[in-house]
């Protein structure tokens, strides 16, 4: 890249960032747009430049959107790195990348960090066996690569890409072995309170409704109020112990479901490295069981200069990241004064809007869909820490040794500090830790994020 | 080194549009694979279980979330240890040996571990 200094610095190509970018270059501004895949879209639209009408039409109208987005941002002028894994942002808005082994940086007057969201932690039994992915990482098989389970998968957990990933399925014409749903009627109950707002959002509501129906029309067994989720290992062929089944209880009684993939989802959780490697103020988010960055209304930290926008700064879905791109865009264009304050004013009403529009499902989502505590913090025996291989009750160990929070436990027990860096421990953790000692998961804190965000060898660092 | 495969290549409907297939070696053996597609994806499409083996048990992994999160896809590309397969996209001939237990694992700041020994 040949210069050093842009006016903005956008990172993530989901829809956040796509429309971010694509607006702020129509302001007239230099925009960067880095990202780690190899073409635009997010996980969200992955690889929705590259897909046909028969992948185009097993995934559905939703994603077929994403085009629009990514060809808008094509024609906007915007530059676009792709394999760009950003290894660091600074305070002082200095972004350092790696892409194809070799490490660059620039400076940047303002930076939107478009991260998206990760999929929750699903801590049970098992889940570490070769086999078992997320509902997330199936879709993207689907999505990228055309791939499916090739024996009929069991489902497992509760939440709308559940259920979309079993509905896309069904049209690839996949059989699936059984859909295992955590939720129970008393999440049924709670989610009513919220329920008049929901139907405010109809056609979202009503989208979630058909996905469900069109597995029960299709056949899939679906067990509902599932717990004690157990997967059980046996070897395959090649002596590989991996999944073989799914064991779990509905109202007491012992259920079982062979299959070689299980796929797990309760969720996904805003992606906080960057605004926790920047020392953001984060706050816990009760319904959401996550932590978020704290921003104002454009998006912008309390760390000068820096953005956050979509799902990365509180879970509320592709559309309400779109328009959250539009709004710090414009919140952006107006503190470098591309446009001025009433045309920012003005031009933000309708993506404000669309974004009121957007979260006005999510109470209800987040209250019929809350992960269940045992999903969540799990028992003794399981693994929390899958890089490091730290159980649950080796935490709860070192939190009796008088070990206060994650940073802690992972001196003495190292969880946290293996390749991932916490992303598919960190919430766990924090809330094991929370739950021993008796107190709120804001007390508790969060590991302490640091710098390089993704791995960088002491050689690639060496050649910056 | 194989076994059935988890996943498959669903057919597509215009014979065209098929990705080419590409011949790689993964742990010395000569292996087809389609094209077009993560190295995760095509491992995990051509039988490929275990992708590696843990550094403290050498319990057996495979992609968990294809998106660069969860790092359990880490194998050596030529020559290259600890890279996040579902993140570099399969190349003919590549050579490509599952990762068993701790290789040159990414590069971290002595002052981490002190500093977290103190914070809480």
């Amino acid at each position: 890249m040949a210069a050093d200094q842009v006016d903005v610095a956008v990172i993530g190509a989901g829809p956040a960032g796509l429309a971010c970018a694509t607006r702020l270059a129509q302001a007239g501004l230099s925009v960067v747009l880095l990202d780690e895949q190899e073409a635009v879209g997010g996980q969200i639209y992955r690889a929705i430049e590259r897909s046909d009408a028969q992948r185009r039409e097993i995934l559905g109208p939703d994603y077929a959107a994403g085009a629009a987005l990514a060809a808008e941002f094509a024609r906007s002028g915007a530059a676009y790195v792709p394999n760009a894994s950003v290894w660091q942002v600074t305070r002082e808005r200095s972004v350092h990348y790696l892409k194809e082994g070799s490490v660059g940086s620039f400076e940047a007057k303002r930076v939107v960090l478009a991260t998206g969201a990760l999929e929750r932690p699903f801590p049970i039994p098992g889940w570490t066996l070769p086999g078992v992915l997320t509902a997330g990482a199936a879709q993207i098989l689907l999505k990228s690569a055309g791939e499916v389970p090739t024996e009929p998968p069991v489902l497992v957990g509760c939440g709308p890409l559940l259920y979309l990933l079993g509905w896309q399925y069904v049209r690839a014409g996949v059989p699936i072995r059984a859909l295992i749903d955590t939720t129970r009627n008393e999440d049924r109950w709670r989610a009513k309170r919220h329920l008049v707002s929901a139907l405010r959002a109809w056609p979202d509501l009503r989208k979630g409704l058909q996905l469900i129906r069109t597995l029960r029309e299709a056949g899939v067994p679906i067990h509902e109020a599932a717990d004690d989720l157990r997967i059980e290992g046996a070897p395959g062929e090649d002596g590989t112990e991996r999944a073989h089944a799914l064991s779990f209880s509905v109202r007491g009684v012992p259920q079982r479901v062979e299959a070689n993939v299980i796929l797990l989802h309760q969720g996904v959780v805003p992606n906080t490295q960057f605004t926790w490697s920047l020392r953001a103020s984060h706050r816990w988010d009760d319904a959401q069981l996550c932590f978020t960055p704290q921003t104002d209304a454009w998006g912008e930290l309390d760390v000068s200069g820096i953005f956050v926008s979509g799902d990365g700064s509180g879970i509320a879905g592709a559309q309400a990241a779109r328009a959250q791109g539009e709004v710090t865009a414009l919140a952006i264009a107006a503190q470098l004064g591309a446009i001025d304050q009433p045309t920012r004013d003005r031009d933000a009403t309708a993506p404000l809007r669309k974004l009121a529009e957007a979260r006005r499902i999510r109470p209800f989502l987040d209250s019929l869909y809350r992960p269940r505590d045992e999903n969540r913090v799990p028992q003794d025996d399981v693994l929390v820490c899958r890089c490091e291989e730290v159980s649950a009750g080796e935490v709860r160990r070192i939190v009796a040794l008088g070990c206060e929070g994650p940073n802690q436990a992972k001196s003495f027990g190292r969880c946290g500090m293996g390749p991932c860096q916490g992303r598919m421990c960190g919430l766990t953790v924090t809330e094991v830790i929370a739950d021993a000692r008796k107190v709120p998961p804001a007390t508790v804190g969060y590991y302490r994020i640091r710098p390089p965000i993704k791995p960088l060898t002491l050689g690639e660092l060496a050649g910056e | 080194m194989t076994s059935k495969p988890l996943f498959r290549v669903l057919a597509p409907r215009a014979p065209a549009v098929a990705d080419a297939t590409v011949q790689i070696w993964f742990n010395d053996q000569p292996l087809a694979v389609p094209g077009g597609r993560s190295v995760a994806a095509a491992l995990l499409a051509a039988g490929v279980q275990r992708f590696r083996a843990t550094p403290v048990t050498g319990a057996a992994r495979a992609p968990y979330c294809m998106m660069g999160a969860c790092f359990e896809c880490l194998v050596e590309i030529d020559g290259v240890p600890s890279r996040q397969s579902c993140m570099v996209t399969v190349q003919d001939g590549m050579r490509i040996h599952s990762q068993e237990g701790a290789r040159d694992l990414p590069f971290e700041p002595s002052h981490v571990s002190e500093e977290n020994a103190h914070g809480r």
